[in-house]
């Protein structure tokens, strides 16, 4: 039973991603690319990594397929999004892509069983209780912190992108909502619900499934329903909270690690008696600055000009 | 606190910082912390030449559980290079790039990027961790793209745009050989692989990590997305992204094939690389020739300097490694990366002066501003000494060594192609200090201060140094070399 079950997602998984890359249409493509994010969710679920597929839905299909909507709606104001996709297969890309899957499909079966580090014995001393957490917010703490700042490089990048004549303009296109339509009453109806569900998962993530990364994946969600439904004001980059919102997660981490090395534990050590407690601080300041640069990164730079039209 | 996590960390602090603080406070934090940073580089290094590497379990989680950094010689050398060119870029763009000049956007995008472009290349120079340099590179790249977008013209955006997709798809791609690695192997530290027990997969991560570092390190023929990139950023983004970014990735190679997977160094693969970069070198400099603008001359340079470092591969790599001439031609490729990335920061930053100066990096716009601008012309010329490797440059010390190991390993193409080389890069830089130096002025010039045209003055004079103290930076590069590898075992 679960075989077929898994052969008939692996199936769906291949079918899906092909109807995203073959085939005429941007608006098709960007549809079919949710749907796989959303299937490939469902894969990582089957494997049994609930972090991995919590990340891949909220990120990989949600944000990701509102930021490919709006761009494609973007391109149909401006008659970019009409042109016709170039016909026939691009075989170089094509050939490209079928041999990295062939070459990745082999390796599978050559790979010796892995031996992977001993994180269970080394648990006790994180702090935490989910595995991932411990990987995430203390073995590997460092590569966390430069992905977080890796976050904040993109949301810069997105804001150069501004005309310069717009650089005070408020975040974002001017979204359009009816007043007691659908969208402005999910505005004020899902945001409660969101709310409680991402603080849950960031609370929850230090134990079960969960964490700062997918916690501020659903606030963030939940920012860009009030900003869509012009529930809230879009901010402008000189905003000091804003900036202030940005930056916290990353300096609360660095200032973490520094505190730590300043005092002889050395950089980013956690002392098993603190280490709970200064991970949950970090991870209540990562996630605020997950949801709100996750939100800014979607809404994209300061533009005036779609407001005036 | 020790230097190395100062140079890990301050740039990181720096950049928050001045994402907080108002317009008029940034440029002085900025060069404060700068200032700090060369001191701790400068301390590293001291502390690798008095007492070897220096070693730092992040976390106090050793390997396969933790990350593990090490500043050995090659990385205290290049965190000390790039210390001293971003500090000069910073001086140099506080005049560039102030807000009345290029407006409220460029004036506070450039600050926060350049500082996470430093925090990306110290993290990188000092990683053990396959993992970790991914991210590492991620962070670099971001910080590179955003950087070639900053000045707003349709061709920069287009430019960035080929970049982001080259750099990405080399993130993917280094990324699949990574996971490959741990997947055979359990731990991506480079010091734990390297007494790995060999996989079949092992080939193809490698492959895969390194086709996608050298889309990062624009080598031929992965180098279309460089000369409209560097050429199209404001010019002290432009001194950064060429003296600097293509070493972070290169670093990369030299690390998984001469230290995690040196017994995976086949000679036909070590023979590829360097024939893509003699390619490069000759192709480069060809292209570098017929370029009417000083930016595009300076950018395709790039590309045929890159080249050369990859002579390292088959004359100091594989069954090379144990030879005489291996130490000649390590040392050799290292001073390249080296001198070239002073020289180049300080030929981007007098293109940066001239376009300040006259509005325009045409050829032909160029003629007679020497006479104008004395200092400027001067370090254009001593920069283009140290490319085109005449002595006592650090670029002379760099092709002699390469050059003699080529001779000593009997692989004379490679002392060919550094001949021919340096006579295209004669060639090409000829047009514009002929141009600079003729008789008659083309244009009027708007006064440059002189503090700002001592800076790229600084820069190429520290190229021309590196040729003439070359002991010291030559000892330093052997601490923590990697090992040759034992005959027989």
């Amino acid at each position: 039973m679960s075989l077929a079950l898994d052969l008939a997602l692996c199936a769906l998984i291949l079918g899906v991603a092909l109807a995203t890359v073959a085939g005429g249409g941007v608006f098709r493509a960007v549809i079919f690319f949710i749907t796989y994010g959303l299937f490939l969710a469902i894969g990582w679920a089957r494997l049994g990594a609930f972090d991995v597929a919590l990340a891949e839905a909220a990120i990989g299909a949600g944000l990701t397929g509102v930021l490919l909507l709006a761009a494609h709606a973007r391109l149909r104001r401006m008659q970019a999004g009409d042109a016709p996709p170039p016909a026939g297969l691009n075989l170089p890309a094509a050939l490209a892509g079928a041999g990295m899957a062939l070459a990745l499909g082999w390796a599978w079966f050559a790979l010796p069983v892995p031996a992977t580090p001993d994180i269970a014995s080394a648990l006790p001393r994180s702090g935490v209780g989910n595995p991932v957490t411990a990987v995430l917010l203390n073995f590997r703490a460092w590569d966390t912190l430069l992905e977080s700042i890796v976050l904040l490089a993109a949301l810069l990048g997105v804001w150069i992108l501004a005309r310069d004549g717009d650089w005070n303009a408020p975040l974002g296109p001017r979204y359009h909502a009816l007043s007691g339509g659908v969208l402005v009453n999910f505005g004020r109806f899902l945001p409660p619900i969101g709310l409680c569900f991402g603080v849950y998962l960031v609370w929850a993530g230090a134990d079960y499934i969960g964490g700062a990364f997918q916690g501020g994946t659903v606030l963030a969600a939940v920012g860009l329903v009030a900003l869509m439904a012009n529930v809230v004001r879009p901010p402008r980059v000189s905003y000091a909270l804003l900036r202030a919102a940005v930056v916290i997660g990353p300096a609360v981490f660095l200032l973490a690690g520094l505190l730590a090395a300043g005092f002889g534990a050395g950089f980013l050590t956690l002392p098993p008696a603190l280490a709970k407690s200064v991970i949950l601080v970090i991870e209540a300041a990562l996630t605020i600055s997950i949801a709100v640069t996750l939100a800014l990164l979607v809404i994209g730079p300061p533009d005036d000009a779609g407001r005036s039209s | 606190m020790s230097a190395l996590v100062v140079v890990l960390t301050l740039p990181l602090v720096t950049a928050l910082t001045v994402l907080l603080l108002p317009a008029r406070a940034r440029v002085p934090v900025v060069l404060a912390s700068s200032a700090l940073i060369v001191l701790a580089a400068g301390a590293l290094a001291l502390a690798v030449w008095h007492g070897g590497p220096v070693t730092l379990a992040v976390g106090g989680w050793a390997p396969p559980l933790g990350i593990a950094l090490r500043a050995d010689g090659l990385a205290a050398a290049l965190i000390m290079m790039s210390a001293l060119v971003m500090g000069a870029v910073a001086l140099a763009a506080q005049f560039e790039l102030t807000p009345d000049r290029v407006g409220a956007r460029m004036g506070f995008g450039f600050w926060p990027l350049m500082l996470l472009l430093w925090a990306a290349l110290n993290a990188v120079y000092l990683s053990r961790d396959l993992f970790n340099l991914y991210v590492g590179v991620e962070l670099l790249s971001l910080a590179a793209v955003a950087l070639v977008a900053l000045s707003g013209s349709a061709q920069a955006l287009a430019a960035a745009l080929r970049y982001m997709i080259f750099a990405l798809a080399g993130s993917l791609l280094y990324l699949a050989g990574v996971v490959l690695a741990y997947g055979a192997h359990g731990t991506l530290d480079i010091g734990l692989l390297a007494v790995r027990v060999p996989a079949h997969t092992d080939a193809l991560a490698l492959g895969l990590m390194t086709a996608g570092l050298l889309a990062k390190t624009a080598l031929f023929p992965f180098h279309v997305w460089l000369p409209p990139a560097h050429a199209g950023a404001p010019a002290p983004a432009s001194a950064l992204l060429s003296a600097l970014v293509p070493k972070a990735s290169f670093l990369i190679l030299i690390r998984l094939w001469f230290e995690a997977m040196p017994d995976l160094a086949s000679g036909a693969a070590l023979l590829v690389l360097a024939a893509l970069g003699a390619i490069a070198v000759i192709w480069g400099g060809v292209l570098a020739l017929v370029q009417k603008r000083l930016k595009l001359i300076v950018a395709y340079s790039t590309v045929a300097q890159l080249g050369y470092l990859f002579f390292i591969f088959p004359l100091a790599g594989g069954d090379g490694s144990a030879q005489p001439w291996a130490a000649g031609a390590w040392t050799g490729a290292m001073f390249q990366a080296l001198s070239h990335g002073l020289a180049k920061a300080a030929m981007f930053l007098t293109a940066g002066i001239y376009i300040a100066a006259i509005g325009s990096d045409r050829l032909g716009d160029l003629r007679g501003l020497a006479r104008t601008l004395p200092m400027t012309g001067f370090a254009f010329a001593l920069a283009a000494i140290t490319l085109m490797g005449l002595p006592p440059s650090g670029g002379f010390t760099a092709k002699y060594l390469l050059m003699t190991s080529a001779f000593a390993a009997g692989q004379w193409p490679w002392a060919l192609v550094l001949a021919g080389g340096g006579v295209l890069a004669a060639a090409y830089l000829y047009r514009p200090i002929a141009a600079l130096f003729a008789q008659r002025a083309q244009t009027a010039a708007r006064p440059i201060p002189r503090a700002w045209q001592a800076v790229p003055l600084v820069l190429a004079a520290l190229s021309i140094l590196l040729g003439l103290l070359s002991a010291i930076p030559f000892d330093l590069l052997q601490i923590g070399r990697p090992a040759p590898a034992q005959e027989g075992l």
